[in-house]
Formats: structure tokens, sequence, C-alpha cells
């Protein structure tokens, strides 16, 4: 028998200038299951409280209804009352007669008998309340970065200074990623490699971060504070702890002339090498496609030549399996190819420029390979067709950015600032140069971002003109660009040495499965979806699952790192405890009733629900179950609605206190 | 504020299927921005509108509700992903069920409200409650409620004529 106690509140006059309160009061007690029933000029007032503690006590009561403002407002506050008094916090209930009655109607009556009614279905919904115990889980205070650009550099460095181990992995043989390709960064023109390489010896060196590099995530189970992560090592072929980096292998490497990806396939590299010479690790990777040892079995000679005997050409891939507590993802971005795509792409790449088939129109981190000091041509400016210094070059912005007709709609947000960093590069290495862009905007938000932006124009005298250019095409040694002036209205055609594409960011080749690994949401582009778009912008959905850098969107390196540092964050809120709470709302399956039918899987957004086996004491498989993961399950009981056995429950708004609450109308 | 109160004749019982996240903020916004409208809704709130069953609204017209207000999240902005996707698939299918049975479907409204649509929560109530008042009283159910259960009352003529047979 419940003995449940209501408190009416007059919110000073919000509630009782409208609703007649001693009345309601008086009504309610009435109800059968009330055993007191007061009203109080402020319940949520330090003596409100009391007073509801003191009733608690002294009356016995077994739930307490509470009919004040929202419970968005105060839910909290008396359900910690509540528990403070002895009871369990989820036997408390609020009714909302503020602002669903008492603001939002005049007439005393008919508000008092509205609030009558509202405070009558609490009570019968409170009847069916059950006592719900906070839910725990463990946490294991380890974290996985995937990706090691700057990213989740920054971040595997944070989590790792606060004292919890990071496994930082890496698909490429060193960590780096495009900020290690970088020449200069803007607005501020430092050296991408001096400010990048330093953080990558920390993670070198760093005690509590695991590098995986040349290692790709295979499979992830489980859920917040107890993931398992299964990482595969793929042969490197060289062993990492006896490899000294000398580099003589690579040296005496016999194939000399394979495309090195991360000079865009302007350098060449040996089959044996290291992508770069600051890489991290500095162990070299055995190209096995174009080694010819991996080939016809013959050569070796890397290994005849290596000192410590590091070369291992029977290498073979390694799964790993590592415990995790949270996941940062940052796996970064790649940039649209203008070639053509494969039907079905979304994809539609650039027939008008040549589909990428004019050696001297290149992208823009072909154009920062040929900028950078330790790129392929010593940080000097030349065409990759014929090696002479292009005197014209016309920089084109938004190439697959805001352009719909060629599937994407978004703003690369970083292009604008590339662009003009790289019209003062070009000045700088070409004095007799001249350099012209077109552009539709000029996006500049950011701390001296548009000093910078208009600082090409007016000191480093690049041409800016607002407008698209609408084909390229070779003639003799020159590029006919055609495009329109639209400030002036009149065509423009210029004759140009090299042309730089400023292609869209997109997200990394493969972002999608890897994500489906994750269980965690993306958009049509791929970018991976933050669980709030303003207030909760670095966590996904998946709980213990956070974001950090391009892989959620286009983001310049500030923006990059605030975020990574941001998602550490979160990561060290989550390992500050040893247990993980949270509300006890979640879905529990009836596992005599349920069929396995598995519709509630189907629609879990949460990937919530497991497959559980029960068996007899023989070990015979009785039946297959679902079973609610509560780390997992977000709560929002769309199971429940699902369930056509009505199997599932989701504790604190069950079909019982659901339909309490219609047939108390 | 209010023109003259106009009296009515009958005032009709809606009931509102809300998730909390959205629509149950738009209608706290409401009464915060102090708007006016017809005191006839009650508000359940539910985490989603992916939770809420369309058993709910069958029970909700049993009980004598003469209409039925479901309002979520707009398209894309579930606090759960995608619970109103599911919610919109389910009643898609239940209005034509409901209209099969021959249930008047004006009487049963879908709606997304958002946090921030304290007016629009205000203007989706107020024109609903009118549509029910001029249709008004949802009798169907409870006449087949009264045709199926026995009514509790031991002197009616039926009842008579048994006992005179024994």
């Amino acid at each position: 028998m419940s003995r449940i106690g209501v408190f009416i509140c007059h919110c000073g006059e919000n509630i009782s200038r409208t609703v007649d309160v001693e009345r309601v009061a008086r009504e309610v007690g009435l109800l059968p299951g009330v055993a007191f029933s007061t009203d109080y000029k402020y319940m949520c007032s330090d003596p409100g409280q009391n007073l509801l503690k003191k009733a608690i006590q002294e009356q016995k009561l077994s739930h307490v209804v509470v009919a004040a403002c929202s419970p968005r407002m105060h839910e909290r506050t008396f359900r910690k009352a509540v528990e403070a008094a002895g009871l369990n916090p989820f036997l408390c209930e609020m009714a909302n007669i503020r602002e669903h009655c008492s603001w939002v109607h005049e007439n005393k009556e008919e508000a008092t008998v509205k609030a009558v009614e509202i405070v009558g279905m609490m009570v019968e919904r409170v009847k069916k309340n059950r006592v719900l115990p906070t839910i725990t889980v463990p946490v294991t205070k380890r974290s996985l970065v995937i990706g090691g650009g700057i990213a989740g550099i920054q971040a595997a460095l944070d989590i790792a200074d606060a004292g919890h181990e990071v496994i930082l992995v890496e698909r490429e043989p060193s960590i780096g990623g495009h900020m290690a390709q970088l020449s200069e960064t803007f607005p501020t023109l430092d050296c991408s490699q001096c400010i990048m390489t330093p953080k990558m010896v920390d993670v070198a060196n760093h005690p509590k971060i695991r590098l995986y590099t040349y290692s790709e995530i295979e499979l992830v189970e489980g859920y917040i504070g107890n993931f398992q992560v299964t990482i595969r090592k793929k042969a490197r072929s060289v062993d990492e702890d006896k490899c000294t980096g000398c580099g003589v292998c690579m040296e005496k490497c016999p194939i000399r002339k394979i495309p090195n990806k991360f000079d865009c396939n302007l350098g060449m590299r040996p089959a044996i090498y290291v992508p770069f010479p600051q890489a991290v690790p500095n162990t070299p990777v055995i190209d096995r496609e174009n080694c010819t040892k991996f080939k016809t079995g013959k050569c070796g000679l890397c290994q005849k030549v290596c000192g410590p005997g590091a070369v291992d050409y029977e290498q073979e891939d390694r799964l790993i399996v590592e415990p995790v507590g949270a996941i940062v993802v940052a796996t970064g971005f790649d940039l649209y190819n203008i070639t053509e795509k494969p039907k079905g792409s979304m994809i539609k790449g650039y027939g008008e420029f040549g589909h990428g088939k004019i050696p001297d129109v290149i992208d823009g981190m072909t154009f920062e390979r040929l900028a950078s000091a330790s790129g392929p041509t010593g940080g000097k400016i030349l065409r990759p067709s014929d090696g002479k210094e292009p005197k014209q070059i016309v920089f084109i912005q938004c190439i697959g950015s805001r352009a719909r007709e060629k599937g994407i709609s978004y703003c690369s947000k970083v292009c604008c600032m590339y662009t003009a960093k790289h019209t003062m590069l070009y000045h700088h290495k070409v004095h007799d140069g001249q350099a012209y862009v077109f552009f539709m905007d000029a996006r500049t938000p950011g701390k001296a971002y548009d000093e910078f932006w208009r600082r090409s124009i007016e000191e480093e005298e690049a041409v800016y003109i607002r407008g698209m250019v609408s084909r390229l095409y070779q003639k003799g040694d020159k590029i006919v660009v055609m495009g329109s002036d639209i400030a002036v209205g009149v065509q423009v055609e210029i004759e140009a040495d090299m042309v730089v594409l400023a292609t869209a960011v997109q997200p990394q080749a493969g972002a999608d499965a890897l994500a489906q690994k994750l269980g965690i949401s993306y958009d049509k582009y791929n970018f991976y979806s933050e669980a709030h778009a303003k207030l909760r912008p670095v966590e996904c959905a998946t709980a213990g699952i956070y974001l950090a850098g391009a892989c959620q969107g286009p983001k310049d390196i500030p923006d990059t790192v605030s975020q990574a540092s941001a998602a550490a964050a979160k990561v060290m809120t989550l390992f500050a405890k040893d247990k993980l709470e949270r509300e006890p709302i979640v879905a529990r399956v009836r596992e005599a009733g349920c069929v396995g039918c598995f519709a509630c899987k189907k629609v879990c957004a949460y990937g919530a629900v497991e497959e559980k086996e029960i068996r007899d004491r023989q070990g015979n498989l009785i039946k297959v179950v679902a079973y609610v993961n509560p780390g997992v399950c977000g709560g929002c009981g769309t199971c429940q609605a699902t369930c056509p056995s009505k199997c599932v429950e989701l504790d604190g708004y069950t079909d019982e206190q659901i339909v309490a609450m219609i047939e108390a109308l | 504020m209010h023109p003259e109160k106009q009296k009515h004749t009958f005032e009709p019982k809606i009931i509102a299927f809300v998730c909390t996240w959205c629509t149950y903020a738009g209608a706290d916004l409401a009464g915060t921005s102090r708007m006016q409208y017809p005191p006839n809704v009650r508000v359940l709130k539910f985490p989603c509108t992916g939770r809420i069953d369309p058993v709910f609204i069958l029970k909700a017209f049993q009980q004598g509700a003469d209409g039925v207000l479901v309002s979520g999240c707009h398209p894309g902005d579930c606090h759960y992903i995608a619970g109103n996707f599911h919610a919109r698939r389910r009643f898609a299918v239940f209005r034509k069920l409901l209209e099969f049975v021959g249930v008047d479907l004006n009487r049963l409204q879908f709606s997304w409200v958002s946090a921030a649509e304290g007016g629009k929560w205000v203007e989706v109530v107020t024109d609903l409650t009118e549509k029910v008042r001029a249709m008004g009283p949802m009798t169907e159910f409870r006449e087949l409620a009264l045709e199926e259960q026995w009514s509790g009352a031991i002197n009616t003529p039926e009842l008579e004529e048994a006992y005179n047979q024994i």
C-alpha cells in the first residue's frame, strides 16, 4: 500500500495567483493512496525541502509528488531531497502546474481543475514507480586514439600527461599526418615541421603512450569504460626493436623510382623506406608490392646490409587486443580528387579542368610539398612537367567545396586562408612572378586571419578576381584559364604556367567503414557526427567515443588542436572516477517472454542490444534473447514501443506508469 | 489580451504525448513566455517520441480523450539520434489503420515542436482544441465499451426476464 505525499508549491505567487493551491491540496488529499498533502510558499527553498524531508520521515511516506514548476527545472533538486530523507530518488515525481498550467491560463477555476488533474495523474504514475538503483559501470583507465595527425597527437599527449595510458594507432608508417606535409602555416607563417616534429618525438618518448604505426583498427567491441579493441599491426618487414634507423637499407635498395605518397607523388622513394626523414618511428617499412624480394624472391640486399639484422621478410600481420575505456577518433581528412570518379559516387570530378590530366594543374597539398624546404624540390616552386619556374600562377578556390553540382555543398573552411598563404609563399620565392586568385568569397574568420588575407593582396601583390573558372586547357606549355570577373562583369582569360586548385576537404577514404566498426554515426559526406552540434561538439552519440579534428568536419590547425584537447578533457573526466555512474533510465528485457526476434536491436541507435544465450544446467541452448547493455543504452525507449511481445521495458517510463497516467484522466 | 471569453457547451479532453527534449521544453517555454492557450490539454512526458506505443493512443481514446496530440523533435534533431524517425514511420502506418477502423483522423494530430517553439506549441494546441470542439465528443469508443461491458445495473429488463425464466 502506498503512502504518497503530495506537496503543492505556491512559487511565490506564480502558481497561487491562478491556481487555488489549498483546494488542490485538499482535493488531491482525498485520492486513494495519498497519505499526506500540503501546500507551501516555496517548495524548492531550504525550509520547503526540510518540510518535505520531515514529512517523509514523520508520515512514513513511500512516494512523493511535488506539484510545482517544470521537472526540467527542479526534478533533480527534489529527487536529491527525497534521497536525503532515505527514499529512492526515483520514487519522486514532479507535476508541472506552473509552466503547463498557472502561467498559461487566466481563469482560476479552469486552472485549478486542470492542476488537480495534473497532480492526480502524477499520483497514479508514482504509485507504479519502482526503486531504481544507480547504475555503475567499471572504467578501464586506458584510452585509444585513432589517427596520428596533429589531432591524435594532441589528444594522446594531453591524456598521457594526465597520467593515463594511451594507445595511439596510425595507419601510415609514421605519425604526423597532413600537418607534417605542410610547408608553413597560416596566419604566422611558421614552419609546420618545426612545430610538428617536436610533438611527434614527444609521442615516441612518452612513457604512457604506446604507439602502433602501420596499423589499423580491426574490431571494436564493448561499451563506454570497457572497450576491447583489436588492432591489426601490418607486417613492416623490419623489426622495430632491432632497427637503429641508420638508413643503410634505403641507400642500398636498387628499386628507387616509386612515387612517394608523402610528397604527393612528386618525389621518388626506394622500396624500403620511411615516408619522410623526420618520421616517427624512424623505422623503415618494405613496400611489398614493389619490392623485388617479394615479387621474384631474388635481391634481399637490404637484409644483407642491415647491421643489426632487423630486416625480416617472414614477418606477418599481427592482431593485438587492447582493453580501453575511451576512444578518441582523429582520422582526419583527405582532399577532393578532380579525376573522374566511378559511377554512383557522390563526387563528380572536374571534366572541365581535364580530370587531373594536365600535369601542371596541381592541388593545394602538392603546392605545399613544392614550397616545403624538405620537399622534393628543396623548397623551390617548380612545375612538375618540366621543372621550370612558373611566372604566372593561378589559384582557384572552392574546387569541390560549395559546389552542389560536384557533390559537396559545404565550405572547406581552410582554403581561403591557405590560398592566401600560397600567394605569399609564391611571392617570397618567385619575386618576378604574378599570382592570381579566383574566388567566390573570402572567408577569413579567426584571430589575425583577415589581416593575413589582406596582407596577401596589399603587400604580397596577389590579384584577387571574384568569379569562377569555367575551363582549363593546355595550350603549348601554358594552361589557359577561362574565368569570369563578376565584380567587373567581364570574361577573363589568363595564360598560366601553373594552376593550383584549392580542392575540398573530405573525410578519409574508409571513414564510413571505421564508423561502422565503432558504431558511431556519420553524415552523407562521411564526416563523423557529434552528439550535439553546439553543446556536445566533441562527443559521439555513442558513449565513450570522442571526436577530434577534421574527421568531424573541415578544420584548421588551431581548431583541431582545441578540439583534440577538449576530447582529451572529456576522456579525463571519464577517467576521474573508478566507476561510471549513470541515470538508471535504461531499457530492460524480460527474458522469459523474449522470443529473440531482435526487432529492438534493429531500431537501437546506440547498439546497446546484444544477443544473450540462455542455457540449461547441462549447457544446452534453450533460446537466444535480447540483452540491453545498461552502460550503452541511451534511454529513448524506442525498443519498447517496437517490441512485438512487449518484453522490453524502459525503467522510469514503463507501460504500467504510462497507462496509469492515461487511466487517471 | 483575450477577447470576450466564450462559453462553450462542450469542452474536449485533449491528451498530448510529447518528448521531453523538444516539445515538453517548448511547452515550458510557452509557459515562461506567459502565452495563453485553452486548458483542455493534459501533457504526458516521454523520453522520446520513439517510446510512444500506438496502444497509448488507443488507450487515451478509450479513456475518453476527444483528441490526441503526438509531438516530438523535428526530424534530424532527435536527442536519441533517430527515435523520432521510428515514431514517424510507426504513426504513418498507425494512422492508416485508424482510418480503416473508422476513427476520424482529425482527432489525432502529429507535429514537431522544438524547444524554441513556444509559439508553435500554443498554436498546435489551440488549433487542435478548436477543431475537436467543433467535432463534438468522441463517442465511438465509449459506445463500444458500453456494448461490451456489463453496465453494473441489476434491474435491467433483460436481467429481469432472465430471472423469471429460472
